[in-house]
């Protein structure tokens, strides 16, 4: 389960809430203000949806107007989103494309329709101005590093393009736009994202060259191809954004031929474990307070593999730590995120048991239990 | 038609060949667990929408209700404040704590995925900590239901509620500790939680006892804070009244919640078992063991409701974390897998489940015992003979229709 960022409130709203509590305990003065309007909530960031833009035929951006302050973001990074879509709240991550400083606070996300997904149809289709959504944190390392750098090449494919739009828009703004060769891959000009803009901007702004490369004309762009559309592709620092068979195939392409260090790619799937330079913690006793076991892990294994190594079957969804369905509540002790090396954990904090290690003994509240049976061993 | 009540001679024994728990073979209770099962996953696949409109719905309901007639009483100097207050608190925190708090405790709504309704970050208006209550309840209770030994509701740790208890001359203070547990119910239930014989048996640290003793604390302060001293307080010169009026309704709400729960599992009908009975038991048993060691209560909508839904005690011991408004619709399931491996279905009026209830908690304060009386195999109900061969009109002009 995953929950909401956190509004940011004024003291006097925090003040209000902690003396408000004696009067309304088990609940928060919250939970009674945020019937009367969801601008009041101070625990989860909601928005509302104000606009719903067909961008493509499979394309759509939405425009939220959070309902306190959003926090801020850079350019190229993306949100989690939580929306109800027949009473269960589902969250995905988008790339946000509004302007990093939009002056009225407004955030917007580009969704392409993936068919026989849940929540791109929704958006696609059902949601409508006026529909509420929850925002998680902005998050994502595919930023413009600072300073910029003088020559830039963009290369996108899809809907790979929505996170370049953000970075050429804070780019422009911050008169970053001097020299960027821009070779964007899509079926035809009417499957191009945001294409009104970009070919408009390719014609009349001199920094700024636009490649794009239709699939229902050519071959599929290969990285073989790019010494003859950007000739001096090596010495610029590249931004990568687009399918996984693509960022593969161009990411081996510049650690044979060109420098990585200057290239920059999106990629949304983690990888546990795949930096060497994490040390892995001390390890630790697991005891699950609601079922009564005990487990052990050394340190690399994560709670929900050790927990299971011991024949009991946890909640688990995804096994990366994106989807959130393995939360448990800690009762006391620390754990390791297994990605980032971080220690982290304060008592009743809910923590993802498939990305993190214990540090030392920890003590989980898996949450509610059903055992059929005296000698089964299975957890909801 | 209810169940036929027969008498059996012997209390389930594994001697019995009749005892509901031991007549079906291992391939029909595999069978019997599968449609259980399938009941249950049935529903799962089918919530949506409309169960989400339902507890969002009841918990808005809820707390407009407890919010008007908090600041109702704080003009409790007035009759109609008074009463009105006082009514309206003690059926919020009635809802508060039944249709709502166990059952999203017990994680039934879990599968909205929503922070706010979630079995892991509810609290409730109670003196017992949820988290301590989640294991009491959901998993010792849940898995070893009125299995003697294991099953700490059986009888509280302070009453003899079944005949296999061992007498002690401390159980013959029984009834005056019923009427002290009825009036006083969420503070027995939050000290019942801290399971002071497992600590005496080593079967929990002494550490977590105390901690777990600090959180009752900490959250038993903050319900008398609300309750006693801040709402008071707010009411000025009428503050004698609002204490009393707060008082009321949590001693109304502690009874209320006592006499479903006792009617749950101690009525005559509902069995309970041996540790050897329950050992090592298949999904199947389980089921069986969960049907008839719980007992329901007949009544109206109205009635379910404020007994959230623990009307339908069966059904919820089979599918704990099922939405408890889906139990009234899946009922006739349960009622039919009983017909047909002929097990009873253990159902009765509210007074005649209270009354069985609390006759046997006056009678085995003493030494001894008797036999409750069990039911026999549930049998549906003849179907009424149908319309079409009823209907003189229909049977005239058949082809007119």
């Amino acid at each position: 389960m995953e929950i909401a960022a956190r509004p940011q409130v004024s003291a006097l709203r925090r003040v209000v809430s902690r003396v408000g509590r004696t009067l309304t305990t088990p609940l928060l003065p919250d939970d009674y203000f945020e019937m009367l309007s969801s601008r009041w909530a101070t625990r989860e960031l909601r928005a509302e949806v104000i606009a719903v833009r067909r961008e493509t035929p499979d394309t759509t951006t939405i425009v939220l107007r959070p309902a306190a302050a959003w926090p801020g973001h850079a350019a190229g990074q993306y949100l989690r989103l939580g929306v109800h879509i027949d009473g269960i709240r589902h969250w995905r991550a988008y790339t946000i494309t509004s302007d990093d400083a939009h002056p009225d606070g407004l955030l917007s996300v580009t969704v392409k329709r993936v068919d026989g997904g849940r929540v791109s149809p929704w958006i696609a289709t059902s949601c409508r101005p006026g529909d509420t959504v929850y925002l998680g944190e902005a998050e994502g390392t595919f930023v413009v590093p600072d300073p910029a750098p003088e020559r830039i090449l963009m290369l996108t494919a899809g809907s790979g393009i929505t996170p370049i739009w953000s970075l050429l828009r804070s780019l422009s703004r911050a008169d970053g736009v001097r020299d960027v060769v821009h070779v964007h891959c899509c079926r035809d000009e009417e499957d191009f994202i945001f294409a009104a803009d970009l070919l408009a901007a390719g014609e009349h702004h001199d920094g700024y060259r636009l490649l794009p490369h239709y699939r229902s004309e050519r071959e599929r762009l290969t990285p073989a191809d790019l010494d003859g559309l950007v000739p001096d592709w090596a010495e610029r620092t590249t931004f990568l954004s687009g399918p996984s068979a693509m960022i593969d195939a161009f990411a081996a392409h510049w650690t044979e031929y060109g420098d990585r260090s200057l290239l920059h790619l999106e990629r949304f799937q983690p990888v546990i474990g795949g930096d060497a330079t994490t040390t892995p913690g001390s390890g630790g006793t697991i005891r699950f307070r609601m079922t009564e076991f005990e487990a052990e892990s050394d340190g690399r294994t994560s709670i929900l593999e050790a927990g299971e190594a011991t024949g009991h079957a946890l909640p688990h969804g995804c096994r990366m730590g994106v989807c959130h369905t393995c939360k448990c509540t800690l009762v006391s002790g620390r754990v390791r995120d297994l990605r980032t090396g971080e220690v982290l954990g304060d008592p009743g904090e809910l923590i993802r048991t498939c990305v993190t290690a214990p540090e030392g003994p920890v003590e989980l509240d898996e949450g509610h239990v059903v055992m059929r049976g005296t000698n089964a061993r299975s957890i909801r | 038609m209810s169940p036929r009540p027969v008498s059996t001679d012997k209390q389930g024994t594994t001697a019995d060949p009749n005892h509901p728990l031991h007549k079906l073979t291992p391939e029909q209770l595999e069978e019997l667990g599968r449609e259980f099962q399938a009941i249950h996953d049935e529903v799962y696949a089918d919530l949506g929408e409309r169960d989400a409109e339902y507890i969002r719905g009841l918990i808005r309901f809820h707390r407009r209700l407890a919010a008007v007639s908090r600041i109702a009483l704080l003009g409790s100097g007035s009759t109609i404040g008074l009463v009105a207050g006082t009514a309206g608190l003690s059926v919020a925190k009635i809802l508060e704590n039944m249709e709502i708090g166990h059952n999203v405790l017990h994680g039934q709504w879990d599968w909205m995925n929503d922070p706010k309704i979630h079995s892991s970050t509810w609290e409730w208006d109670s003196a017992s900590p949820s988290s301590s209550w989640k294991h009491s309840h959901n998993y010792v209770h849940h898995t070893y239901t009125n299995v003697i030994g294991k099953d700490k509701d059986v009888g509280y740790e302070i009453m003899r509620v079944d005949e296999r208890q061992p007498w002690k001359p401390a159980y013959l203070g029984q009834p005056i500790y019923n009427l002290l547990l009825a009036a006083l119910f969420e503070w027995g239930v939050a000290f019942h939680d801290l399971d002071l014989e497992a600590m005496r048996n080593g079967e929990k640290p002494m550490t977590q006892v105390k901690e777990e003793l600090r959180g009752i604390v900490r959250k038993a302060m903050r319900q008398v804070v609300k309750d006693y001293i801040a709402f008071p307080l707010l009411s000025g010169r009428n503050w004698r009244r609002t204490l009393a009026a707060n008082a009321t309704a949590n001693v109304v709400r502690n009874v209320w919640a006592y006499a479903i729960i006792f009617c749950g599992h101690f009525p005559d009908q509902a069995y309970t078992f041996t540790e050897e009975e329950a050992a090592d038991e298949s999904m199947g048993a389980w089921y069986v063991r969960q049907l008839i060691g719980a007992a329901n209560i007949e009544g109206g909508d109205t009635f379910h409701l404020m007994s959230g839904n623990l009307s339908f005690q069966v059904e919820h011991h089979l599918f704990p974390d099922m939405p408890s408004s889906r139990y009234k619709e899946i009922a006739p399931r349960v009622k039919d897998i009983c017909d047909r491996y002929e097990l009873p279905y253990n159902t009765g009026p509210f007074l005649k489940q209270f009354g069985s209830v609390q006759r046997s908690l006056l009678r085995l304060a003493f030494p001894g015992g008797f036999q409750k009386r069990k039911p026999g195999p549930y049998v549906a109900p003849e179907p009424p003979a149908s319309a079409t061969e009823t209907n003189p009109l229909r049977r005239a002009f058949p082809q007119v229709v």
